[in-house]
């Protein structure tokens, strides 16, 4: 009866007034970016990481990963009735939902992916508090050469998984983890990569970067593309979907649930793939798949419970082995560590609250999500008509008052800037941003646990190989890298992440 | 028709690989590279520097025999405004206060548009500025002067 209690005491946790309105301000705000093209949840918890200093480390993570899950729902709600994914998550949505509101169905259709989001963001988080405390226990025994093969395997996934070109997304970890050691060597005290600034003794600041790239780079390169044209479809009469939506729906649900959940503990799969892969089975399964396209609801259900189930079931990694299987728990990894708190499987025993009072929250977070959201979709609808123009310079101003906040430091303002621009220059080379950041976040932990795995084996490199666990780790490495160089699989991810 | 080599995305995308790791690896050469057993603080850098030109060349030779042009304009109004008005802002937080830096941070940003309207972008500017001040200097209490000496 061990998960029951967790469970209550979680509860207890999350129910406090303060991370109630905590977790409302996360999923109003995620929300509100979600339906917002142009900004997506990276660069609003990056902008915002600075603001929960103050807070609790439970509060502020219930607030970030509020931000997170609240973007999802925000994105489909513009897929259906704008056709235009606010996230990529959306994309799919699009097909059938954006044709259910032409047809006057937009309330069914909005309401099925709530709810549909609701179920699978249940099951998730009964899935990490299953899930959680026996992976965390085998990863209490992980020694250093287990976490540097497990750090491998989950940088080298989440490369390989993410959207486009392998090598670039390699050596797009390569230069993550450069930038993750600039600064003072903890071993010998030497400056790395630091010139001489005084500032960049303790490194470059990990919110520095997560803005300067996601918020500014993405403005930049947004500026350069044309403005879209919105197309309302009709005005959101009547929510309640018929019964036979209902029936058509449930089992999209529960496959796109299963499919999201298995998707989000692979590293570097994000949310808009568990959707794909939904929709694809959704079609294959149908009585007639001719209807896939024109407005089938079956292809909202599935996919919107997918991208759910998939983004709560990316917390499990992160939570239970401190590592970060997409660029959003880099950034939920980061905020830990600014807390103070040293993330890996030990959290779970020694801040029992925090775990726990995450599991619990997102659950009321989703539920919050189709309680106040839902009937609230007019307002969020009318947000979309703020111009670009306007919304663009605010975005600025919120990221320098956040990153200025953090250090009174004008320097972190002039380095900001600067890696606006290389995350413009990388956007437009094609390479992936997102393992950059996981190779930043990582890079300090990996190098110390390769420097301690050869100094305890003394020097002898096949520590990696002899230890069954690490062993495992390097295997699974290995076999994800001869897989994704064989052509019939190059071939169908293209068709997939097309 | 072949596009010029200045558009080639992977040219660049190469070139761009090769430049941080020999960088990375030059300066590296200043740390000791240490021995297997004591790694020294330049082992880490060193290998990551290598493996970045290694990936550089792949993808510069790919960029050679598949000419694929890079996607989208370079938006070069955008690239340097931007950057500017946040340099502005860091210069002008620290000797002129949060209120000046504030609006020079919101209307010069604004100016990075194709389609910014002046007026329009004036008055935002002020009302966002204003919000600003309210809720981080106000309510936040950050420690910050609205307009310095005052």
């Amino acid at each position: 009866m061990d998960l029951f209690n967790n469970l209550i005491f979680g509860f207890s946790v999350a129910l406090s007034l303060q991370n109630l309105l905590y977790c409302l301000i996360g999923v109003s705000v995620g929300t509100l970016i979600g339906v917002l093209p142009g900004i997506g949840p990276l660069g609003t918890i990056a902008i915002l990481m600075p603001i929960t200093y103050s807070v609790s480390p439970v509060g502020a993570l219930i607030m970030l990963a509020g931000i997170y899950y609240g973007a999802q729902y925000g994105g489909s709600t513009t897929a259906i009735l704008v056709n235009l994914p606010g996230e990529t998550s959306a994309v799919v949505t699009c097909i059938d939902g954006y044709q259910m509101a032409r047809q006057g169905r937009a309330g069914p259709a909005l309401a099925i992916a709530a709810i549909g989001s609701f179920i699978a963001g249940t099951f998730g988080t009964l899935l990490i508090a299953v899930a959680g405390p026996p992976l965390a226990d085998v990863a209490l025994k992980f020694g250093s050469p287990e976490y540097f093969s497990l750090m491998l395997m989950g940088l080298v996934a989440a490369a390989v998984l993410a959207e486009g070109d392998i090598v670039k997304s390699l050596a797009m970890v390569a230069f993550g983890l450069l930038l993750g050691i600039v600064g003072t060597d903890v071993n010998t005290g030497t400056q790395r990569y630091s010139f001489g600034v005084s500032e960049l003794t303790d490194g470059i600041g990990f919110i520095v970067v997560a803005v300067g790239v996601f918020a500014i780079g993405e403005i930049i390169s947004n500026l350069g593309g044309s403005e879209e044209q919105r197309v309302f479809t009709a005005k959101v009469s009547n929510l309640m979907p018929s019964w036979d939506d209902m029936k058509r729906s449930i089992a999209p649900i529960l496959r796109g649930t299963g499919i999201g959940c298995f998707f989000g503990v692979l590293p570097g799969t994000g949310p808009a793939i568990a959707s794909f892969a939904s929709y694809m089975v959704e079609k294959k399964v149908a009585d007639d798949p001719s209807r896939f396209g024109k407005g089938a609801i079956e292809g909202v259900a599935g996919p919107e419970s997918a991208n759910n189930a998939d983004a709560q079931c990316k917390f499990i990694p992160m939570l239970t082995l401190g590592l970060p299987a997409s660029g959003v728990m880099a950034l939920m990894l980061g905020a830990l560590t600014i807390q103070g708190i040293q993330p890996g499987p030990q959290v779970m025993t020694t801040r029992p609250d925090l775990f726990w009072g995450l599991v619990a929250s997102m659950w009321i977070g989703n539920a919050m999500l189709v309680i106040l959201n839902l009937p609230m979709i007019g307002l969020w609808v009318k947000l979309l008509q703020v111009p670009y123009r306007l919304l663009f310079p605010a975005i600025m101003a919120f990221s320098a008052i956040g990153i200025y906040s953090v250090n009174n430091s004008s320097f972190e303002i002039y380095l900001t800037a600067l890696f606006g621009i290389i995350g413009f220059v990388c956007m437009r080379l094609g390479f992936p941003l997102a393992p950059m950041l996981l190779g930043y976040v990582l890079g300090p932990m990996m190098e110390e646990n390769l420097r301690r795995s050869m100094l305890m084996s003394g020097g002898d490199a096949t520590v990696f190989v002899r230890q069954p666990i690490s062993l495992a780790f390097i295997i699974a490495t290995a076999a994800i890298l001869v897989v994704m160089v064989l052509p019939a699989v190059r071939k169908r991810r293209g068709e997939i992440t097309g | 028709m072949k596009p010029s080599i200045l558009e080639n995305k992977d040219v660049w995308a190469g070139l761009f690989l090769i430049a941080i790791g020999v960088v990375a690896v030059v300066i590296a050469r200043n740390y000791t590279f240490g021995t297997a057993l004591r790694m020294g603080p330049g082992f880490f850098p060193t290998v990551l520097g290598g493996f970045l030109v290694l990936s550089g060349l792949y993808i510069l030779a790919n960029g050679l025999r598949s000419d694929e042009k890079i996607e989208g304009s370079w938006p070069l109004r955008a690239l340097i405004v931007l950057p500017l008005a946040l340099v502005l802002f860091g210069v002008l937080i620290e000797r002129a206060g949060f209120a000046p830096a504030m609006l020079v941070l919101i209307f010069g940003s604004g100016l990075a548009g194709t389609d910014s309207r002046l007026i329009e972008l004036l008055i935002f500017s002020v009302l966002l500025t204003a919000l600003c001040a309210i809720v981080f200097v106000w309510a936040l209490g950050l420690p910050y002067p609205l307009i310095a000496g005052f």
